[in-house]
């Protein structure tokens, strides 16, 4: 019975794929139908046979059956036919190949343009590059043989006199200036022996030269360009029928004034026509044809525009997969649901279903859920019988399908608690783009996520999006469980550290928790339960306890640790006690928290995933118990500091005066390689830039705890930057990585005078945000908002485009069983991964932190 | 110590062990130090990479995720304040690119002792500039009335650069073809020889010439400025030529470099040439104040260099010397590869990871990997 319900899985079914070009007689055999009149549709609308729309080419109407095989719509993969071409066309693709056969070849005898000896040993040389440095090297070779063949002037096979031959683009061949038609071309193309053309890049056993001129075309079945019926009932053609059509039309005229034996110009007009349609159904972009158009206008997409670029069927369809079973909404915080848990709403769960398959164990397990159907949650909404028939889940099938079900049956029930899925938020830059988390069905309309792992999804939520995907299948919920679920991505691979860590309140909470607040045992039993902890066995028995005691509690009792804050003080762990220092972002934010690596080192991922969730909680707990709010008057400065500053700004001022004076006067010492503009700018900016920073320190200085410096002091927002820009000076505004200058003929507003050099006239906002900035000020300050916005414009595409180019060279590159990297042909890139084989986010920043083990074994 | 550092040899990497040497505490003793060796080795065999992980992908995406955060200001300064030089992603785009000539070229020339102590730098730096007749010269002019070219000379500079006059007119004499080539009092006139027939155009096409003449120095170098750098003076140059200014007898060879990769590949060769790649990118990246780890830099690194030849990671690089038709076709240029295969016969195998995907198949990373057969 076991086989029963085992599933096949094959695991590769295509072991490789070859790739050639169809002859004439190829063509011919594996079309089922020639097609010999443009028109598509008789009276009835019916399709007309040997029209483009045969029904032996495929069906696209519900109902019809296809000749050739019998199967309905979406069963019939559809077929190819052909059109006998009344006159021989140039496919334009190959247009490079056949100049260069006919300039290698003669043109009398066919034989290639090289003495027989040297022939040979070209031919022994071609297969021996091939076997040794693979089709590349091969393809260097030819093009040097083409090269050399080309310029011989009598054949050394039957000594005629060679002609010179020449393109005119896109698609007619010149003799010495005569032009040669293509059945000329073709016969002489004809005449190349088998073993010349694999030495001018064709082989013999996939292809002949001649081929490459047309003489039957294939006819792509109509299921490739299916026609679409527009609400008014008519029909509307695919573009491809559409070219497809004037060329079976011009075809035709072709055929009759032949036949009726019409003057050469007119045979050779049609003939011209013929070309024409015919290289525009290959390829639309030709440079030197006017693209074949729409009558609104618009450019018709044919054969190679349909694979190109980003939209086409290469990047888009074969490279880029649809997929069912997942979802997208909008995404808000929940700093309550765990961190490796997704907040899913309910209607998107009773959508979304796993796949149960029932056996005799978990029978009436899975019958509870197709009596609550699909109305009620968590129901089910359908029944899978083993032969593969689908049915849905209503009250009226409900009875017989619960009568019918035995094992072997699979139930598709709704989505709930516990069960994976992995979550992704474009652009997926990274692997930390996709992680697995565990559903959790909430009320409401959005996904909720931990606020904690925004950064590896580099997610807000401003109105961001996400996608949810839900694996169907056993293998694939264990790789993501395993592989890919949130606390497995908490080490980066980029730089050993970790990218999931407490952000904003959370950072802030700890740091006043561990900095200011002391509390009665009982307050701080209180706070540690609301952030769900209930082991207070830690706390001691003091009656008044301080933060950093109450913070301890979470730690593990052997934790040692020794670190530095964001200010630089210390911050020691003993013992899993907090001894010294506070707790900030250095330790537990992302990107940079070392205490954070330790433990999740020492401790495990799980166990630091629930470390993670508790610190933050506490930190939010804090701020909301103890309350964190910031006002105008946080920026406050003393009298003493507003002085300073002020005196600061006027003496850059002067400074910038005195260096325009001696610019002025000729006496600025050049820097070298610069002119005097560029000295000045380069001293002025230097100047201006002190200065800022100089105000800036001052108001860190004199800065009161506020707040906002909380705010900055732990990392959890802001920095010193955005303080002085508040308290201080704005500073000086640059575009381009220079100070304004543009605007006005010589000067930058109409205020300010002309050839004006000075600080204020060049976009310094002396200000502060707090002050308040003059017109001007916030003019230039506009400038500067407008040139980041420029710049970060520009950059996207830009990276994207670097970024695209290093995953598609080296996406195959993979460690081997022996250790060295390798790529998909087996190339040894290097030997051992990073020189010693240490995986990056497993160590400490890919190296081996040996001090700590050589203390830890001295000190026992 | 040394049994032990036998005993782990084929164990561990070279430079762990010496590490580990390095690190010891003055007292430790035998059990001591068997624990340690047994710990690093144990923590050691614990970090290491996964078979099949999937390693380009990653340094691909540690590169490629924060390439959005750098800046695209072109021109940053580089530790001098006067020397222009790429930087960011357009230096990163370049790199990769394997670009045979370079936005800013630059060397960074060590220098032998005295000179490295600051002795007679300035004269060193001028021997190292190639100084081009406009240079020298005070003033260029042409006299219309004569038909001749006079030269006034910058006798401070010539001093400076310590030519001798008679040289710089040999030069000329030497670099352009009929000329006669007088001496005044403050320089040269020159004056086209004689046909009978020179009109303004051609003298002013001979002025322009004359100015661009090469007189002395090292070619290519445009700029020379010696800084101090960590107690040490370097001469920082706009414009490389590694292997003239290699030659020299006053500087060291050992550190001297350029940041022009192709030239260090024609120079010093491949291995050199990746180790700059790797030194290049990671200044950018840290210059910028992102954390990568070296590693992934490596791997790119590796992967232009793996043939012998520093290849970009473009269409015409890397990317097009793929094995598989269809990796090359869903890069760039589809219709190009499709082609081409299809006259030659390709056979795709399917060996890499796109080709897989397309075809709805395992790839053969990772888990697809392992190729297990089990009877049923």
């Amino acid at each position: 019975m076991a086989d029963d319900y085992t599933a096949i899985h094959v695991h590769k079914k295509v072991q490789s794929i070859t790739f050639q070009s169809f002859s004439p007689k190829m063509i011919k055999k594996i079309a089922v139908a020639k097609v010999v009149t443009p028109e598509l549709y008789d009276k009835e609308g019916y399709p007309v046979d040997g029209g483009l729309m045969d029904i032996r080419l495929g069906v696209i109407d519900p109902g019809l059956n296809c000749k050739t095989c019998g199967s309905r719509l979406k069963e019939c993969q559809g077929h190819f036919g052909y059109i006998e071409l009344a006159r021989p066309v140039i496919h334009i693709n190959f247009v490079a190949h056949i100049l260069a056969a006919l300039r290698t070849t003669c043109r009398e005898c066919g034989r290639l343009l090289l003495k027989q000896a040297k022939i040979n040993k070209l031919l022994e040389e071609l297969k021996q590059t091939e076997k040794e440095d693979g089709l590349d090297a091969k393809r260097a070779k030819i093009k040097a043989i083409i090269t050399s063949a080309r310029n011989t002037t009598s054949c050394p096979h039957c000594k005629t006199r060679q002609q010179k031959i020449t393109l005119e683009k896109p698609t007619t061949f010149l003799e010495n200036e005569k032009r040669v038609n293509p059945i000329e071309i073709r016969s002489r193309l004809e005449k190349i022996p088998d073993e010349d053309i694999s030495l001018i890049g064709l082989e013999s056993e996939f292809i002949r030269p001649e081929w490459m001129i047309l003489t039957v075309m294939l006819i792509p079945p109509v299921t490739m360009r299916p026609s679409i019926t527009l609400e008014t009932g008519e029909r509307s053609e695919d573009d491809l029928t559409h070219k497809l059509g004037d060329i079976v039309r011009i075809n035709q005229r072709l055929f009759e004034n032949i036949n009726a034996g019409a003057p050469e110009i007119i045979v050779e007009d049609l003939w011209d026509l013929l070309q024409y349609h015919v290289t525009t159904f290959f390829d639309n972009a030709v440079a030197q044809l006017p693209p074949a158009r729409h009558r609104s206008g618009q450019p018709l997409k044919t054969i190679s525009e349909r694979l190109k670029s980003k939209e086409g069927r290469i990047r888009h369809n074969l490279a880029g997969k649809r997929t069912n079973f997942s979802s997208r909404t909008v995404i808000s915080p929940d700093p309550r649901i765990g961190m490796n848990e997704v907040g899913v709403p309910k209607i998107v769960a009773q959508k979304i279903t796993i796949p149960e398959t029932v056996t005799k164990w978990n029978m009436d397990y899975i019958k509870e859920f197709i009596e609550r159907g699909a109305e009620n949650y968590p129901g089910s909404n359908y029944i899978i019988r083993p032969d593969g028939k689908r049915k849905r889940i209503t009250d009226e099938t409900k009875e017989q399908l619960l009568e019918e079900l035995q094992p072997g049956y699979v139930v598709e029930r709704h989505l709930m608690d516990g069960d994976v899925a992995i979550f992704n938020r474009q652009p997926s830059l990274h692997k930390m783009s996709m992680m697995c988390h565990r559903v959790k069905v909430l009320p409401g309309r959005t996904f909720r996520i931990n606020p904690a792992v925004c950064h590896p999804y580099n997610a807000d939520f401003d109105g961001d999006e996400m996608n949810l995907h839900v694996p169907q299948t056993e293998e694939a919920r264990a790789e993501a469980e395993i592989l890919m679920e949130v606390q497995t991505q908490i080490i980066s691979p980029r730089y050993g550290l970790s990218v999931i860590g407490c952000i904003q309140d959370a950072i802030s909470g700890n740091y006043v928790l561990t900095k200011f607040i002391d509390l009665p045992r009982k307050e701080a039993a209180e706070l540690l339960y609301s952030a769900g902890i209930d082991d207070f066995s830690k706390l001691g028995t003091k009656k008044i306890l301080n933060g950093r005691e109450i913070f301890s509690s979470i730690l593990p009792e052997d934790l040692d640790f020794e670190g530095k804050a964001k200010d630089g003080t210390p911050v020691v762990i003993k013992k899993g006690k907090l001894v010294e220092g506070v707790i900030d972002d250095n330790a537990f934010g992302s990107e940079k928290a070392l205490l954070f690596r330790r433990i999740h080192k020492k401790y495990g991922k799980d166990f630091t995933l629930k470390l993670m969730e508790q610190v933050s909680l506490l930190g939010i707990e804090t701020l909301l118990k103890y309350g964190l709010s910031s006002g105008l008057s946080d920026i406050d400065m003393p009298k003493e500091a507003t002085e300073k500053i002020e005196e600061t700004l006027t003496k850059a001022k002067q400074a910038t005066e005195d260096l325009i004076k001696q610019f002025r006067d000729g006496e600025l010492e050049i820097l070298p390689g610069r002119s005097m503009e560029e000295t000045l700018e380069l001293k002025i900016m230097e100047v201006l830039n002190k200065a800022r920073n100089e105000t800036g320190n001052i108001a860190q200085e004199y800065a009161k705890v506020s707040a906002t410096t909380i705010m900055a002091r732990s990392g959890a927002r802001g920095g010193p930057l955005n303080m002085a820009q508040m308290a201080a000076c704005v500073g000086q505004q640059a575009m381009r990585g220079k100070r304004i200058g543009k605007g006005y003929k010589g000067r930058t507003l109409s205020c300010f005078k002309e050839k004006d050099l000075s600080a204020e006239a060049r976009g310094f906002v002396e200000n502060s945000f707090k002050k308040g900035l003059t017109p001007a000020e916030f003019f230039f300050g506009s400038i500067t908002g407008r040139d980041s916005l420029m710049d970060t414009a520009l950059r996207t595409p830009k990276s994207g485009y670097l970024y695209r180019r290093l995953a598609n060279a080296m996406q195959d590159l993979k460690v081997e069983y022996d250790g060295t990297i390798r790529d998909s042909a087996k190339k040894v890139v290097q030997f051992k991964y990073g020189e010693d084989g240490i995986d990056v986010s497993r160590s400490e920043n890919g190296t081996i932190n040996i001090k700590q083990i050589i203390q830890d074994v001295v000190e026992g | 110590m040394q049994e032990l550092k036998k005993e782990y040899k084929d164990l561990l990497p070279e430079k762990i062990i010496q590490e580990i040497e390095d690190s010891l505490p003055e007292k430790v003793s035998k059990t001591q130090l068997k624990e340690i060796f047994k710990r690093v080795l144990e923590e050691y065999e614990n970090s290491q990479v996964d078979p099949g992980e999937s390693v380009g992908l990653i340094a691909a995406e540690s590169i490629g995720e924060p390439g959005t955060q750098m800046t695209l200001n072109t021109f940053h300064f580089a530790g001098v304040a006067e020397m222009n030089v790429t930087t960011g992603l357009p230096r990163i785009i370049e790199i990769v690119d394997g670009r045979e000539k370079i936005k800013t070229p630059m060397m960074e020339i060590f220098l032998q002792k005295p000179y490295s102590e600051g002795e007679k730098i300035k004269e060193l730096a001028m021997k190292i500039k190639s100084t081009l007749l406009e240079d020298l010269a005070k003033e260029f002019s042409i006299n219309i009335g004569e038909l001749t070219i006079e030269l006034q000379l910058d006798r401070e500079v010539i001093k400076q650069v310590g030519i001798r006059e008679e040289t710089i007119q040999k030069t000329i004499s030497q670099g352009v073809k009929s000329i006669t080539i007088k001496k005044t009092e403050d320089g040269f006139i020159i004056r086209p020889r004689a046909k009978g027939n020179e009109s303004l155009n051609e003298l002013y096409k001979l002025k322009e010439k004359l100015r661009a003449l090469f007189i002395t120095g090292i070619k290519n170098i445009q700029q020379v400025l010696p800084v101090k750098r960590k107690g040490e003076w370097i001469i920082v140059t706009s414009g490389t030529n590694l292997k003239d200014v290699m030659k020299l007898k006053e500087i060291d060879p050992t550190r001297t470099i350029s940041n022009d990769i192709k030239e260090i590949r024609k120079v010093l060769g491949v291995e050199a040439a990746r180790q700059s790649i790797i030194n290049e990118v990671y200044k950018v990246i840290e210059d910028q104040g992102l954390n990568i780890n070296v590693r992934h830099i490596m791997m790119v690194s590796d992967t232009m260099c793996m043939t012998g030849e520093v290849k970009g990671i473009t269409r015409y690089g890397i990317v097009g010397e793929k094995a598989s038709v269809l990796a090359r076709a869903s890069f760039e240029t589809p219709i190009k590869h499709l082609l081409n295969a299809a006259i030659q016969g390709e056979e795709d195998h399917l060996i890499s990871v796109i080709e897989n995907v397309m075809l709805n198949q395992p790839v053969p990373t990772g888990t697809g990997l392992p190729t297990l057969k089990m009877k049923r």
